[in-house]
Parts: structure tokens; sequence; C-alpha cells
């Protein structure tokens, strides 16, 4: 196992200031604190090469377990190792294997071309200037970047940006791959390309990735493996599809009937999704699909039948909206 | 070792590069410590009349300190200040991060990161003061007092270099530290002037607490001749633990950064 967290926790100090003129003097004179835990109690491995989704609503705990990952912040209790080191000693060996790239800070040089922010960090992991010519060619090709590294930071769009940051912290071909957010605030198609890149640099070089994102179609594309945290525990670890099982056992019946039927005709065979015309959608559970569908096919004409998974889009992002889960945490 | 020097020069080279993106800031900042200087000689000049002496100093002996100080703000200017300020910007806003990640000495990276040419005209001014005052003051510039002023200002400039960074490493409990330097600044003014000119609770002040008398008025005494042993030592003491305790300090506060949150 490359990255290993057990019970891993961490609690913040938090000023507690009332608002107003009042709450300020007070806050001023005399501070007062909460402690409120961030990650309680969280655990899981994760094996060398893998690719690993991180989701969990705003304030999850998400950017915590990363920063604890990568040795930035202390855990308050439980241990973690990465690549057979503790993060939070950062000793050199252990910094020479992983990266970290944040979709809203950037590292590179505001003024400068990439190029000499490139150099700058070859420096620093102490490539030699050929053997760092290479590795940026090699990367800018498969990053397709060219005469941008030459540009101004600060002329670049956004999405140059963002590959050009991938290609400064992937210089020193890391192990591990931290990737907090990484397609924040892209269109669709630099979001496509850079997962793109992912992909094929996880295939080329084995590294194992683990990467937050806000963008379902960011998981989907590149995370056989989900682990969902929130309100700082653990709440699934396992496969993507495993967690709509979980999240949202049920399924989509689409139907089209040769005679267009009122809503109150379906009771009993699953909750209504949509009606329009004689196109209907159910949600059934997913333990009387059978059952359901032979009836369904029974009693009404059916021109056409589908079933299908819930969309994970929808799964989550209600989750999210909800701001809670009703299952128990795993 | 090695790479610690390339990585300096991959530094520096890039901060030039960055700067020379805005050439019109060159002539303003030449301006700028044009203007300073004359300042100082004009205040120096009103306290010393022809003939007068201040704290058992000349006019040109004062004029070394002038020129010692004139050098230690430029290379505050060059070095120090630009530092300084990318410390605070990269702990309001989290980038930090990025540097404590690269398997480099982070204070090593957050000292040197950047350079400012626009100081190295003050510290030209400083060298030339120096050289021009001493002279007119009779002193014999042999090899023993060059060794000795080289040596002093190495420490002179160690322990300022301690001050700043120990300032901007408080930025990481709060965050803001503007009033603190501009407080700094001020204080460091002081050193303008021979140590001797003040009355004696800021003498006091400025060479245990505030070490200002190290700055510039003990090297400053070592190029007219006339610093004794033990001074210099002082002075090589004080600039070793001011070092040690700007790292102590950095260690701490690390120990407390969370990063700004996102």
């Amino acid at each position: 196992m490359i990255i290993e967290a057990e019970l891993l926790s961490k609690t913040y100090r938090v000023a507690d200031k009332q608002p107003g003129m009042a709450g300020t003097l007070r806050h001023f004179v005399r501070r007062r604190h909460r402690d409120v835990p961030a990650v309680s109690g969280v655990s899981f491995a994760i094996a060398p090469g893998e690719m690993v989704g991180f989701l969990g609503p705003n304030g999850a705990g998400k950017t915590t377990t990363l920063k604890m990952l990568t040795g930035l912040i202390h855990p308050t209790a439980g241990t973690v190792r990465v690549v057979g080191h503790d993060p939070k000693r950062r000793q050199a060996a252990f910094l020479h294997q992983i990266t970290l790239v944040m979709g809203q800070k950037q590292q590179l040089i505001w003024d400068l071309p990439p190029l000499d922010s490139f150099r700058v960090n070859a420096a620093v992991y102490g490539l030699t200037p050929p053997e760092a010519r290479r590795r940026i060619s090699e990367l800018a090709d498969m990053l397709e970047l060219g005469e941008e590294l030459t540009r101004p930071v600060r002329k670049l769009s956004l999405g140059q940006r963002m590959k050009a940051e991938l290609l400064a912290a992937l210089l020193h071909r890391p192990a591990v791959l931290f990737l907090d957010e990484p397609t924040l605030g892209l269109d669709v198609n630099a979001q496509a390309r850079v997962r793109d890149f992912l992909a094929d640099y996880n295939r080329r070089t084995g590294a194992t990735v683990l990467l937050t994102s806000h963008y379902m179609g960011d998981i989907t594309a590149l995370c056989e493996r989900v682990l969902l945290i929130h309100q700082g525990r653990l709440f699934y670890d396992g496969r993507l599809e495993g967690l709509s099982e979980r999240l949202a056992p049920y399924r989509l019946v689409r139907l089209e009937l040769t005679v267009p039927q009122p809503a109150a005709a379906f009771t009993g065979h699953g909750e209504v999704e949509s009606l329009q015309g004689n196109q209907v959608c159910l949600r059934v559970p997913a333990a009387q699909l059978t059952g359901s569908v032979a009836q369904l096919l029974e009693r009404f004409a059916v021109v056409d039948l589908e079933v299908s998974d819930p969309p994970i889009e929808q799964i989550i992002g209600g989750l999210f909206e909800r701001g809670r889960v009703d299952d128990s945490p795993a | 070792m090695h790479r610690y020097l390339r990585t300096l020069a991959r530094f520096w080279s890039a901060s030039l590069a960055a700067e020379m993106e805005y050439p019109a800031n060159f002539v303003l900042e030449l301006l700028a410590e044009v203007g300073n200087l004359a300042g100082s000689l004009f205040v120096l000049s009103l306290l010393y009349g022809p003939g007068q002496s201040l704290g058992g100093w000349s006019w040109n002996a004062a004029l070394v300190v002038l020129g010692f100080y004139t050098l230690l703000e430029g290379l505050t200017s060059t070095l120090f200040q630009p530092n300084l300020s990318t410390i605070v910007t990269h702990v309001q806003n989290g980038t930090l991060d990025f540097v404590l990640l690269k398997p480099i000495d982070s204070q090593f990276w957050l000292s040197v990161r950047t350079f400012s040419p626009w100081g190295l005209p003050g510290m030209a001014m400083g060298v030339g003061l120096i050289l021009v005052a001493a002279l007119r003051a009779g002193a014999v510039l042999g090899p023993g007092t060059v060794a000795a002023a080289a040596v002093l200002l190495l420490a002179s400039a160690a322990i300022l270099y301690s001050l700043w960074f120990v300032i901007a490493a408080t930025s990481i409990w709060f965050v803001k530290v503007w009033n603190a330097t501009e407080v700094l600044r001020s204080t460091l003014v002081a050193g303008r002037y021979p140590v001797s000119v003040y009355p004696a609770g800021l003498r006091a002040f400025f060479t245990f607490v505030l070490p200002v008398a190290f700055l510039t008025t003990v090297p400053a005494e070592a190029v007219l001749g006339r610093a004794s042993g033990s001074w210099m030592a002082a002075s090589v003491v004080v600039a070793a633990a001011c070092l040690v305790i700007s790292r102590a300090i950095w260690r701490y506060a690390l120990r407390f950064y969370t990063s700004a949150s996102s």
C-alpha cells in the first residue's frame, strides 16, 4: 500500500466571534475558542497506481485530509504513511515522491513565462539542465503546450495556466499525485483535456492519484474507486457503481405506452419521476425491480421499456444539496 | 550545497527577469534612493557645524556611519523587504504549502526567493560614502582594517536579516504584519547616526534590545581603525545568536501553521 491512513483525526481550534461591534470588541479583548472536529477517525489504504476520487460536500474534511497526507497539517490523532514515510516529518526523500496541485492556488511566477518557473523547480529538485529540458518537452507534448511556455503566465488562459501548473508539479516524476480541484473554473473542453492527460499520465507512469473535485465528470472519467467523506467521517470506500447502490438503491424504469395514463395509475409500481404524454419514468426500489417490471408489462400496453441506474451526478448532487446523509456511516 | 547555489542562481535570474517587465520602476526607485541619501546628508549637516563633533564623532566619521546605514538600506530593499513581503503573501494566500512541499530548506527558499535590483544603487552609494568619508577622516584602509570591516558588515547584515525574518515568521500567527515592519523600519532609522549621540538609556536600548549599534556604529568604528576587539567579538556573537534565534522561531512558527483554509 502506497498510502495508508489509520483512524486519522484533526480537530481545529477556531475563534468564536459574535457578530456586530460589541462582539468584535469582546473578541479583540478576550478571544474565545471552540474545538471543531474536521476529520474524525478516517481509515483507508490505497495501492500503487490507483486513481481514487475523494468526494464530499464543502467543509466535509477533504482538503484537511489531503493536507495531512502531504504533511502540511499534523493530525490530532491517528497515523498516516505515504510512500513509506510519515508525511509530517517532510523528509526530502518523501517530498521527492509526492506532488500537490491546487486548482485555486498557483505556484507559477505570475510575471514570467512558465519555463522560468520550471527551471526554478528543476534546480530545487536537483535535475541537471539537459534532464530538465527532456522532461519539460516530454510533458509539454503530453499536455499539448507549445508557445505558451514562453508567454508570461499572466497572459495565459485559465486552462493553459492549469496545464502549466501540472507540468511544474510533475517535473520531478512524483509517485503520488494529490490533486485538489484541478479542473476548478475550467471550461468543458479544458476540463476534458486535463482529465485525458491525467488518465494518460497514470497509464504511462503508474503514478498513484488522489483527486478531489466538484465535477462528477472528473470522478466518473478517472476514478474506479471513490472515498466519500461526510462531516469528517469516511462514509463510503469502494467502487463508484457501488456508491449509487448504497446511496440510491433504486432503478429508473422508462416506459413508452400506447395510451397515455394518469400518474395515479402507477401507484404501487414505483414513484413517478416524470410523466409526459405516453412517456413515463418510474423510480423502482432495486429489490422489487423484476416483480414491478413484470406487473407493468402485464397491466399496460407497453411499446418500449428501459431500465437504468440513476445518474451518479444526481445522487451525489442531491446528497450535497441536502447536506446530510440519511444512512448511517460506514 | 551545489544544489542550493544552482537554485539561488535560478531564483535571482527569474527575479531579475520579472523586475525587467516593469522598466519604469527602475527610474522611480533610483530617484527615491538619491532623495533618501540627500535627506540624510542634510539632517547630518544640520547637526554638525564646521569643526564641531557630536558624541565624539567628527562630521566625516559620522558620514561613515551614514554610509553603512545607506548600504544596509540598499540591502534591505534588495533582499529583506521583497522576500518578507512574499512570505506574508504566501501566508495570506495559502501558497506557503508549495514552498513547504519542496525538498529544500524552507527558510532558505523564503529568505532569498526574490531579488530586487533596485536597492543596488543604494548599496553602491553606501560603499562610496564609506570610502570617501573614511579617507577624509584620515583612516588608513589597510588589509586588516578592510577584513575586519567586511566581517562586521556580514555580522550586521545577519542581524538585520534575522530581525526582518522573525517579523515575517510572525505572520504565521498574525497574518497581517505590516505595522510591525513599519515600527522596525522607523526604529532602524536610528542607525543613521553614531549610537553615542543618543542619551544613555536609548544607547542601552539600541545595544542590548534592538542591536542597532552593531548594525552601523561598530562596523564604522572598524573602518576608522578604532574598534575594540571586545566589541567586534560581541558583534559576531550577537549575529550568530540572531541567526540561531530566527531559525528556532521559524521552526516553532511552522508547527502552528495550518495554512489558510481553501
